[in-house]
């Protein structure tokens, strides 16, 4: 093609609206036929990680899990029943670390003061720093821990590493991600305290 | 002739050593070796792909608006691969999806559609891209390999120094922090520039 014409202003916005309409289809067209897929990963990832937090990574959902919500506002709650009878009660976090959103799932035992599991998962935290939350290493600690001091609710203190060991209201957080693990601690607080008041219903 | 192009944006003309281009991303992920693969991967497709295509395209684009054509292109590459990903392999697509826009913007695509793809036939772009992609993905698992091991003391996420070395565990090893942070990256990444600059015969900045 000589270079005159494809210099030319109809020349370039024509290429350009046909490459964009073209570029369009071809995205959304993508993007609709791979979406049940996507939506089913998504799902599967979301029960699993519930699961985590139960000790039950790999049972079938279905069968330890019930979806219920707490309270007038609908919070999402669910309830494990493991073999042994005892119930397990999950709660879903939100929360926002360094370069973004963080979330996970707290299971509490029966007395709703102590810890049972949880997990924790992240969009875009750095690798080997704070997305180190997602790892057994951070949150296995938190089993047994307390969110109670006496009869006042303290939620979780995220430590420097090292110092949580003895602390019953306190976990090891990450060194180097000090951020994230202070999203963890804002995170576990903001996310249960509109909890408090309905868990109690369910003793 | 394409032996030329496939082996030397290697080691003469290495994209991240020789010709400092995507430094910012084999800083950014090279904390631990997985990302810094998944990266390597996915950046030598996206140049493959979009050389490929762009060089095919190559005698139509209007010259006022190349580099947006560019742009959408490797753009739209990028999305789909990330959509496959979500659809058919959800953890790699979680590794991925924080560098997406990483690939994006990696400074080699662009380079080399704008030197290389734009005046050369779809074969040999198509090799340039993949060997550029391999060039910088080199550089990237290097780095990442020294950083892991000395930073976190693990390979691929396992644990590869003896827990009894540990000074915690009565030991007199520690894990050097320093390695995870982007400070460490760039002082890394200088030693393998001045390795590679050592072994070159041709001087490139005296040229």
């Amino acid at each position: 093609m000589d270079n005159r014409k494809r210099n030319g202003n109809a020349y370039t916005f024509i290429y350009a609206a046909i490459m964009v309409i073209i570029v369009a289809a071809l995205l959304a067209f993508v993007s609709q036929v791979l979406k049940p897929r996507q939506v089913a990963n998504m799902m599967a990832e979301k029960q699993q990680s519930i699961l985590r937090s139960v000790h039950l990574e790999g049972k079938p959902y279905e069968q330890y899990i019930t979806d219920t919500v707490a309270g007038p506002l609908h919070l999402p709650l669910y309830i494990c029943t493991l073999e042994d009878g005892t119930r397990k009660y999950v709660i879903p976090l939100e929360g926002k670390g360094l370069w973004g959103p963080l979330w996970g799932y707290l299971a509490l035992n029966d007395d709703f003061r102590t810890i049972y599991g949880a997990v924790f998962d992240h969009a875009s935290e750095t690798p080997g720093l704070g997305a180190e939350i997602s790892t057994a290493t951070f949150s296995d600690p938190f089993r047994g821990k307390s969110l109670y001091r006496g009869d006042n609710f303290v939620s979780l203190s995220v430590l420097k590493p090292g110092k949580a060991a003895e602390n019953p209201n306190a976990v090891d957080g990450i060194s180097g991600g000090t951020i994230t693990s202070r999203g963890v601690e804002n995170m576990i607080r903001e996310s249960l305290e509109p909890y408090l008041p309905f868990l109690k219903h369910y003793e | 002739m394409n032996k030329r192009i496939f082996l030397d944006p290697l080691f003469k003309n290495n994209p991240v050593s020789i010709l400092a281009l995507g430094i910012c991303s084999a800083l950014a992920v090279t904390v631990k070796l997985e990302p810094a693969l998944v990266m390597a991967l996915s950046v030598t497709l996206v140049t493959g792909f979009s050389e490929l295509i762009l060089s095919l395209l190559r005698n139509t684009i209007p010259n006022r608006i190349r580099i947006i054509v560019q742009l959408v292109v490797v753009a739209t590459l990028v999305i789909l691969v990330d959509l496959i990903l979500k659809a058919y392999s959800w953890q790699i697509s979680k590794q991925l999806s924080v560098f997406v826009g990483l690939i994006i913007t990696n400074c080699i695509i662009m380079g080399r559609i704008e030197a290389f793809a734009l005046i050369n036939k779809p074969f040999p772009s198509f090799v340039d891209g993949i060997a550029n992609g391999l060039g910088y993905g080199m550089i990237l698992v290097a780095v990442a390999f020294f950083r892991e091991l000395l930073g976190s003391g693990t390979i691929l996420g396992h644990h590869v120094i003896p827990g009894n070395w540990y000074v915690a565990n009565g030991g007199f090893y520690e894990n050097n922090g320093l390695f995870l942070l982007p400070p460490m990256a760039l002082i890394v990444v200088g030693l393998i520039v001045w390795i590679f600059n050592a072994k070159n015969d041709k001087k490139v900045w005296n040229k």
